[in-house]
């Protein structure tokens, strides 16, 4: 099952190419989205804002889904309420079901990939096509997504054109991104033609009105949104908003942040259902799957602000080397590290708040100001808490506590450690240290000076 | 001004020249420097492993020891960063503990902030020929904000010659247990900064942290290179 992410990250930090691939794209997405917010002098406001904005969503999100139900009912739409992955997964099969189709289109939805929709949905015998060009690649390539935002970062274009060239059968294909693109098109557009049911997911749902948004780049999604029968959208509950006027903060925020764009080329809006114009038949699956259990940790309940624009992977050291399936989770990077071990609850994901070097890049960077380090920490507190791990290392920091809890015992073991250390010093430096092999594997390290300081003070 | 010198555990340690250069600098500035030998460590290693407890003890500690000084200066925006900003919610639900905390945490400094942004100094007097490139450690540049003062700091020592790093605001990879933890990936951010650093062809590679500097001064010593880590207090002691 799950590796961990210290032995996730081996297979990645061991492959050249993919860590070429991962620092290229991400420093690519980096300078563009400086550069977009450095256009805004009011881009501080706009952060206090959609910071704002999600919090008060967080503080009464009971009144506001049952708001949202209400407008979209009142709209012609169906809602439905799931309490897990596996309800949803149920809801969703059922509704496909009932229109008699046996073919469905997806436009990217990180929501589904987290309930395994697909899988659910293709062992009830239902064809399911990713249109998201990005997700259609790691489809044809049986992979996880790797990026919220480019789940197919960790491959290139040499790569692409190789499984274009297999999986669509277009042997002559070269590695143009026009010609690669125009492949794409074509392998779509018939399906999007002939589909009956689309399934979705959402950046935002209007409190208010009822109203789904989603945002792209590619105009798989007002396809999807728009030509079929059916349309079965899927919605964290965390993705609501109070009012369409907050939707002017965040949809400024959002593609600035995630692609480095003014505006990204597509917004969809949709409202229930019009007679004549799109679906006949729309369905809202409101998903809980843990969000009430992150809800109720006063400051782990900020990861539910998140509005996956994924700028924190892309400056995060540690995301940048690893890459997102190190992560062993839909959500990667440092957001991923406090949002899925909070989802899945104690004991499934305790490696990933460990993966960070604490560095702080995220937080800055992050659109709606949620403290990622400040949750790191605060679930390191948690697991070390609630199921004490590492025998060893807990044996150690309460050792060392023991020792900084008095200056006698700490000058005590200053010269326990120099006695100790002494025959592995060459030159000044440790080469190597038995049970401090992690370190010293790699990089030298300092033994204990000749003189600690306190030495050198009382000598003064 | 009289000030007590937070020589943190580490640099009183490993690394007891940063300590003793900013004894010296102090000093040739005329202030007053005290250390006070009951103090240990602030606790950031324990809270940020998740050892909460400990932590919170060895904020106590802190607290008891430091409570009454006027000015505490430590070469470490790491630990400066743990006191200011994570002691408040260590000890919340402690009234009297939370009381102590907010009177002594404006009076924790880190040392530029304490030249430049307290004193009102960039030249310190300080002389040291050499090519430096400066690494702005992560807890110095978005935790304590420190800004420019140590490039200007830099900047005013005289016959020192500053190169820029290239991608200089990326973590070096240390973070403390992280650098054991996950010692694969560190050392692959390592990797990425040394080289930059190199590049740079700087006799030195200095920084506010001597954690981060124990960190790339490991890997550059392994690696054979010829440039060398001194602390930013080092540098500015210097004065041959």
């Amino acid at each position: 099952m799950r590796k961990g992410f210290p032995a996730a990250a081996q297979d990645a930090l061991g492959d050249a190419q993919l860590r070429r691939n991962l620092l290229v794209a991400t420093h690519a997405i980096r300078a563009k989205r400086l550069a977009a917010v450095g256009e805004r002098p009011d881009w501080e406001e706009l952060r206090e804002a959609g910071r704002t904005i999600k919090r008060r969503v967080l503080r009464h999100l009971d009144a506001y889904l049952i708001q949202f139900e209400q407008a979209v009912e009142r709209a012609g739409g169906h809602v439905h309420w799931a309490r897990d992955g596996e309800e949803a997964c149920r809801v969703v099969q059922g509704l496909v079901t009932a229109t008699g189709q046996h073919e469905v289109v997806k436009v990217k939805s990180l929501t589904t990939d987290e309930i395994q929709l697909n899988e659910t949905l293709a062992a009830a015998g239902i064809d399911v096509l990713e249109t998201d060009l990005a997700e259609l690649i790691c489809q044809l390539a049986g992979e996880e997504s790797s990026h919220i935002l480019v789940p197919a970062i960790h491959k290139n274009r040499i790569e692409i054109r190789d499984l274009f060239r297999r999986e669509l059968a277009l042997p002559h294909l070269s590695e143009e991104p026009r010609e690669l693109a125009e492949a794409a098109r074509l392998h779509l557009r018939e399906r999007f033609l002939r589909a009956r049911v689309a399934i979705s997911g959402a950046n935002f749902a209007v409190a208010e009105t009822g109203t789904i948004c989603i945002v792209e780049s590619e105009g798989n999604g007002r396809f999807c949104t728009t030509l079929p029968d059916t349309l079965i959208t899927i919605l964290g509950i965390e993705k609501l908003v109070p009012t369409p006027e907050d939707l002017e903060v965040l949809l400024q925020l959002l593609p600035r942040s995630s692609t480095g764009e003014r505006m990204n080329p597509y917004t969809s809006l949709w409202t229930g259902v019009t007679p004549g114009d799109g679906p006949r038949e729309f369905h809202v699956v409101l998903l809980d799957a843990g969000r009430t259990d992150v809800l109720a940790d006063e400051v782990g309940r900020q990861a539910l602000a998140c509005i996956r624009c994924s700028a924190c992977l892309n400056v995060c050291p540690v995301y940048t080397r690893t890459g997102g399936h190190a992560y062993e989770s839909v959500y990667p990077g440092p957001i991923g590290a406090i949002l899925t071990p909070q989802l899945q609850g104690p004991g499934r994901a305790d490696s990933l708040p460990y993966a960070s070097s604490l560095c702080g890049a995220c937080y800055e960077v992050c659109p709606v100001k949620i403290d990622i380090p400040e949750v790191l920490v605060h679930l390191r507190g948690r697991i070390v808490a609630e199921a004490p791990p590492w025998r060893a290392e807990r044996a150690a920091m309460s050792a060392l506590a023991w020792v900084f809890g008095s200056e006698r015992r700490l000058g005590r073991a200053q010269r326990l450690g120099r006695l100790v250390g002494r025959p592995f010093v060459r030159r000044g430096r440790i080469r190597q240290l038995p049970g401090l092999r992690a370190w010293t594997d790699t990089r030298d390290l300092r033994p204990v000076a000749s003189q600690t300081f306190r030495e050198w003070w009382a000598s003064r | 001004m009289k000030i007590s010198l937070f020589v943190t555990c580490l640099s009183d340690t490993v690394a007891p020249e940063a300590g003793r250069a900013v004894v010296r600098v102090l000093e040739r500035l005329g202030h007053t420097v005290e250390f006070r030998p009951e103090q240990t460590c602030c606790g950031q290693l324990h809270l940020n492993t998740g050892y909460r407890r400990e932590a919170r003890q060895l904020a106590r500690r802190f607290v008891r020891v430091f409570g009454d000084a006027e000015v505490v200066v430590a070469p470490s925006a790491s630990c400066v960063g743990t006191v200011r900003e994570l002691y408040p919610s260590l000890a919340q639900g402690d009234a009297a503990f939370e009381r102590q905390v907010d009177a002594l945490v404006p009076r924790v400094v880190e040392l530029s902030q304490l030249l430049v942004g307290r004193l009102g100094l960039e030249d310190v007097g300080a002389s040291f020929p050499h090519r430096v490139t400066y690494h702005p450690t992560c807890h110095s540049l978005r935790v304590l904000n420190v800004g420019d003062a140590p490039l200007r700091l830099l900047r005013a020592v005289r016959g020192l010659e500053l190169v820029d790093l290239r991608d200089a605001t990326e973590c070096c990879g240390f973070g403390g247990t992280f650098a054991v933890k996950n010692a694969e990936t560190s050392a692959a951010i390592l990797a990425d900064k040394v080289r930059s650093i190199v590049d740079t062809d700087a006799e030195i590679c200095t920084a506010a942290d001597s954690s981060c500097l124990l960190h790339i001064g490991g890997a550059l010593s392994r690696g054979g290179c010829a440039v060398r880590t001194a602390h930013l207090a080092e540098i500015l002691a210097a004065d041959a």
